[in-house]
């Protein structure tokens, strides 16, 4: 892999840079990997990664039914914070936050990761109650996060309206200042980018239509472009559509998919310079590095795998944020579109073995997916490793489902569902 | 935005007077008390979610407050038919494969 670096790009800038090595290979798959990886977004390429980098496997295929990085990785806020209640998300997700961290260093691609905070705004007495509980919990766990009256939320951002004038005035936030966003392709990119190096094939245009399963172990996948391809273990990570993928393999899973929207204004001067988000009136906003203001709605109530959603639902968004922020009531939204989220019932992912032995899912993100990727990645790597949940994906077992040990985390997830 | 028609009000309305309930026609175990963790599990959690042809439950939220089942295609969002509870979807993934195989 060609390091990219300053130096670099003087060197390149001789030959107008028309010579930079491509990102990664488009390679011809092999007929049989030690590790399949089924999708190929942001959690699948992490997991190749660290299954190439921490655990020294790299005969591994990530096989891909658009192009990498095309779902839900390409379609979300791209917001990142580790403030969850209880112990074993707040883990997982502070895992992950380490690793964004360092996560431009490590993969030699700029992220864009930006720790400009995250405040989550209350507006009830009781929405309050939760962000004490939550941030006394977050810091019990070595998360950081301060609990804001409105006066110190309006030193943080000064054209919010924290005054009594809105129906549901804010009452105080609270605030991880290492949260913040990162460039959402540029994850994907990287990912691959670094996984390619590795040696991982990464397979795009190849789409699982079945997989090859012999008295309850599974051996392979069948593809519709490139027939079967047989694996050790197979990872599935494939968000909204996981429900449609086990059913190929023949159980089901606690999930239904949701569309799940966002839109983007024109671009403005620079104006907001950290992450608001609110439960209460629902809706979340953040400023890009472009200058546009990325706005996050709530799911569709309904089951849907067509990307889009109601209009309504972006309607109460829209009016959330224009009461938060009377000074945005004029700018004019540019685009809007849908992703699938698979929710589970405990708004916790599903990271775990399936009756199917050797077959393994890495799901259930639901409405937050994004943040985890690097640390999702990392953990669903030893799974697949090890062939067995490590202790830090043992508490996301899909069995939590029938034993009942489940992780409401439906207060953190943000997103109303 | 949906427009849909209630059965029990006989007529269409917006979507935000309903609200989505999730997958019609799951029994109750008819004794829970004898029924494994398992059993149990999956009568409360797991759901077939499928892309395609959908029988789901909804409420008239803010208008009649009733009950009633709609199929609908998830992927493209078409409303097949309405119908009341207790009755049966006429259309269903094994007739959708019939048709199609009719017509082709």
């Amino acid at each position: 892999m060609q390091k990219y670096s300053g130096f670099g790009l003087l060197k390149h800038a001789l030959s107008h840079h028309e010579n930079w090595q491509r990102v990664w290979r488009n390679p011809v798959p092999k007929k049989k990997y030690d590790v399949v990886i089924v999708g190929g977004g942001g959690h699948g390429l992490a997991t190749a990664y660290y299954l190439a980098k921490v655990h020294g496997i790299t005969n591994i295929a990530v096989l891909e039914k658009g192009y990498l990085g095309g779902g839900n990785t390409a379609r979300n806020t791209t917001i990142v914070r580790s403030n969850y209640l209880w112990d074993e998300s707040a883990k997982i997700y502070e895992h992950s936050m380490k690793l964004w961290e360092g996560l431009s260093q490590d993969l030699n691609y700029n992220v864009m990761f930006s720790q400009r905070g995250v405040l989550n705004l209350g507006h009830t007495l009781q929405d309050m109650r939760d962000i004490q509980r939550r941030v006394n919990a977050n810091r019990l766990n070595g998360i950081d996060g301060e609990i804001l009256d409105p006066q110190q939320i309006k030193e943080i951002v000064p054209m919010m309206d924290c005054s009594d004038r809105p129906r549901y005035p804010i009452m105080g936030a609270s605030w991880q200042p290492r949260g913040g966003v990162a460039r959402h392709d540029a994850v994907a990119w990287g990912f691959a980018r670094a996984a390619d190096a590795l040696g991982v094939d990464l397979i795009q245009q190849c789409e699982v239509v079945d997989f090859i399963i012999e008295e309850g172990t599974a051996t392979g996948v069948m593809t519709k472009s490139h027939g079967v391809i047989e694996a050790g273990r197979i990872g599935c990570v494939t968000a909204g559509n996981s429900s449609v993928m086990a059913k190929m393999a023949g159980f089901k899973l606690p999930i239904e998919s949701h569309p799940l929207q966002a839109l983007v204004s024109e671009p403005i001067k620079p104006i907001l310079d950290t992450v608001v988000m609110s439960n209460h009136v629902h809706g979340y906003i953040s400023q890009s590095d472009k200058g546009d203001l990325v706005i996050g709605a709530g799911i569709d109530g309904y089951n849907g795998y067509g990307q889009r959603g109601s209009y309504h639902t972006i309607e109460h968004t829209v009016q959330a944020i224009v009461e938060l922020f009377p000074v945005f009531s004029r700018v004019r939204m540019n685009r809007q579109w849908g992703g699938i989220v698979d929710t589970t019932p405990d708004a916790c992912p599903i990271i775990s073995a399936t009756p199917v032995d050797n077959l393994f899912f890495n799901c259930g993100w639901g409405t937050g997916g994004f943040k985890a990727t690097p640390g999702s990645g990392h953990v669903f790597a030893q799974t697949l490793a090890w062939g067995k949940a490590s202790d830090m994906a043992k508490p996301f077992s899909m069995f939590r489902f029938h034993d009942g040990a489940l992780i409401d985390e439906h207060g953190a997830a943000g997103v109303a569902h | 935005m949906f427009y849909i028609y209630c059965p029990h009000c006989e007529e269409h309305r917006e979507e935000e007077e309903f609200h989505a309930v999730g997958q019609a026609h799951i029994p109750r175990p008819l004794d829970p008390e004898s029924c494994s963790d398992k059993q149990w599990g999956e009568f409360l959690f797991f759901r077939d979610n499928p892309r395609g042809l959908h029988h789901e439950l909804w409420v008239h939220a803010i208008g009649c407050r009733k009950f009633f089942n709609i199929t609908r295609d998830t992927q493209t969002y078409e409303i097949k038919e309405v119908y009341k509870i207790g009755e049966k979807p006429t259309f269903t993934a094994d007739v959708a494969v019939n048709a199609v195989e009719s017509t082709t």
